[in-house]
């Protein structure tokens, strides 16, 4: 294969990722009262449909502050790991690195069913904490690979001339620590609520009967046909997953630029 | 890492102890504890429990759920059209994957950089709408059939849709940027040296891609691979929203037996049998092969 060929592969390839993305994003505009072709005009009112009907609301407002609490408790759990799994020594060590990561590649479903039976085995009820906690779960292994990539390019010397010149810990971690810690903290968070907003396999076995999250309920709406309105929503999501992502990574590249 | 994880802490001349590692890692330990390793070990009794009816169970040590798993065919074509699946999505990611890597990995394009962006773009669209925008580009009245029936060229839409195929294309979809990213993070680290010195020695392009290119990357194909086998065999929502109620796979009994059956003592046995099973695949990937690169296209 030349190179031409392989150029022209790859734009297929390319094309293949974001061709059914794309008519997802298309139908959602439909005017048609079906959720698929033939295309009839351009319309706005599956977005307002979506945004008056209030199982959906909810179900956004329940995504919303999981994937925020799983977020900022993962990334903080993870940031510690991390920081010790780089920074320190310790007998055991590539046992528990091993441990944190291990999520990675254990299925979905098995994890989901494990946290499952043990709300059953302690006779407790599915209820929005277990799920908070099973998306910490789930996100943590993510944010521990990030950070730890992250946190091996600080070198220390930076820390120690700063104690050299007088500065007590707590001062060097606020000045120096934890700004560079920064971009390491940024990504986990990212990832971690990118991961919680998404999840759907295990959250189908974790969620108290009645609580639906975005995906759980689009899952739910699939079942009966294709409404226009879950192309809507579906257009709705993307913008939020990959527009915040866009959006910070943008603003950091500015602020790195803006700095003298 | 490994230079950086050797040299012990120093603030101030003091080599601290490792109490304070310990003290670090607390947190993320007491969650994977509670959260992964006692419900492992949940599931495993569970898989000895008696079924009584449907919710209710009876601690026991009993083998029936193991026995019943281990003679009834149903489960074990369950497991038969997993591993197909999983195998062939696996496949078709990696040849078609590695092409995109190579041009990423080699394009003297100015804006790599966006290349890489619409790389790692799909990641960020959930699984669920990557998934179901399939029904629109193989449903009856989906893109393709729209399109050849108003062409002409069908009289009547294609069933596409609710088949193997689709569940094969939805996972494809979601798994092929996995692949492309774990190609290209080896294909990357290739010093380009090698390639040039095989060209001087007389190789052509392809004996230099063949013999030099192909073998040096196949840790990552290796790494790709892997990644894509766990994810397709331990699903149960493409099939459930793709497939038709033939393609049940081994994600699908655990659900159903869990969730409309809600039979947990069969459920807790067969996730038993998927960790065992995916388990084992990961182990061996393990020793012949190392875990490490897999975990490198996170960073």
């Amino acid at each position: 294969m030349g190179n031409a060929g392989i150029r022209a592969f790859t734009t297929l390839v390319y094309l293949f990722m974001f061709a059914p993305i794309a008519v997802v994003v298309l139908l959602s505009f439909n005017s048609a009262q079906f959720g698929s072709f033939p295309i009839e005009g351009f319309s706005l009112k599956w977005f307002e449909e979506l945004f008056n009907n209030a199982a959906i609301v909810r179900a956004f407002q329940t995504s919303l502050w999981l994937a925020i609490v799983t977020a900022i408790v993962s990334t903080t759990f993870g940031i510690l790991a991390s920081i010790a799994l780089v920074r320190y020594d310790f007998p055991g060590k590539s046992w528990i690195n091993t441990l944190l990561v291990a999520p990675v590649l254990i299925p979905e479903t098995v994890l989901g069913v494990g946290l499952l039976l043990f709300m059953l085995w302690l006779s407790q009820p599915r209820s929005l904490p277990v799920l908070m906690l099973g998306h910490i779960l789930i996100s943590l292994p993510y944010v521990v690979l990030v950070v730890q990539a992250r946190l091996v390019g600080i070198r220390r010397v930076y820390e120690e001339a700063a104690l050299s010149l007088g500065a007590n810990r707590i001062q060097t971690f606020f000045a120096i620590t934890f700004p560079l810690l920064m971009p390491a903290i940024f990504a986990g968070l990212l990832f971690a609520f990118t991961i919680s907003f998404d999840n759907i396999t295990a959250t189908i076995f974790w969620r108290p009967p009645g609580t639906e999250t975005v995906p759980t309920q689009i899952y739910g709406m699939l079942r009966n046909s294709i409404s226009p309105e879950i192309n809507a929503l579906g257009t709705v999501m993307i913008v939020i997953t990959v527009g915040i992502p866009l959006l910070a990574g943008a603003l950091a590249r500015y602020f790195a630029r803006a700095k003298p | 890492m490994a230079e950086a994880t050797a040299q012990p802490i120093s603030f101030g001349g003091k080599t601290s102890v490792p109490s304070k590692a310990w003290q670090l890692l607390a947190p993320a330990l007491i969650t994977l504890f509670f959260l992964l390793v006692i419900p492992m070990l949940i599931i495993f009794v569970y898989s000895f429990y008696l079924f009584v009816d449907v919710g209710v169970d009876k601690p026991a040590f009993q083998f029936g759920n193991w026995i019943e798993f281990f003679t009834d065919g149903y489960y074990h074509g369950a497991i038969w059209t997993t591993f197909r699946i999983a195998i062939t999505a696996t496949v078709v990611c990696a040849v078609v994957g590695y092409i995109p890597a190579y041009f990423i990995a080699t394009t003297t394009f100015r804006h790599k950089w966006l290349l890489m962006l619409l790389l790692i773009l799909p990641f960020w669209v959930s699984f669920i709408i990557r998934t179901f925008s399939w029904i629109h580009v193989l449903g009856n009245q989906g893109f393709i059939n729209a399109t050849l029936l108003s062409i002409g060229i069908i009289d009547e839409p294609i069933k596409m849709l609710y088949t193997e195929g689709a569940v094969i294309m939805g996972m494809i979809h979601f798994l092929l940027p996995y692949m492309v990213l774990n190609i290209y993070v080896s294909l990357e680290g290739i010093d380009r040296n090698l390639v040039s010195a095989a060209r001087t020695l007389g190789a052509t392009s392809w004996q230099a891609f063949r013999e030099v290119t192909l073998p040096l990357s196949l840790p990552g194909l290796a790494a790709g691979s892997l990644l894509c086998f766990v994810l397709s065999a331990g699903t149960f929502v493409t099939p459930q929203i793709l497939g038709g109620p033939r393609d049940f796979m081994f994600g699908n009994l655990i659900f159903d037996s869990l969730m409309d059956e809600l039979n947990w003592p069969m459920g807790a046995t067969l996730s038993c049998v998927m960790l065992i099973m995916l388990g084992s695949i990961v182990l061996i990937y393990n020793r012949i092969m190392g875990l490490s690169q897999v975990y490198k296209s996170f960073r």
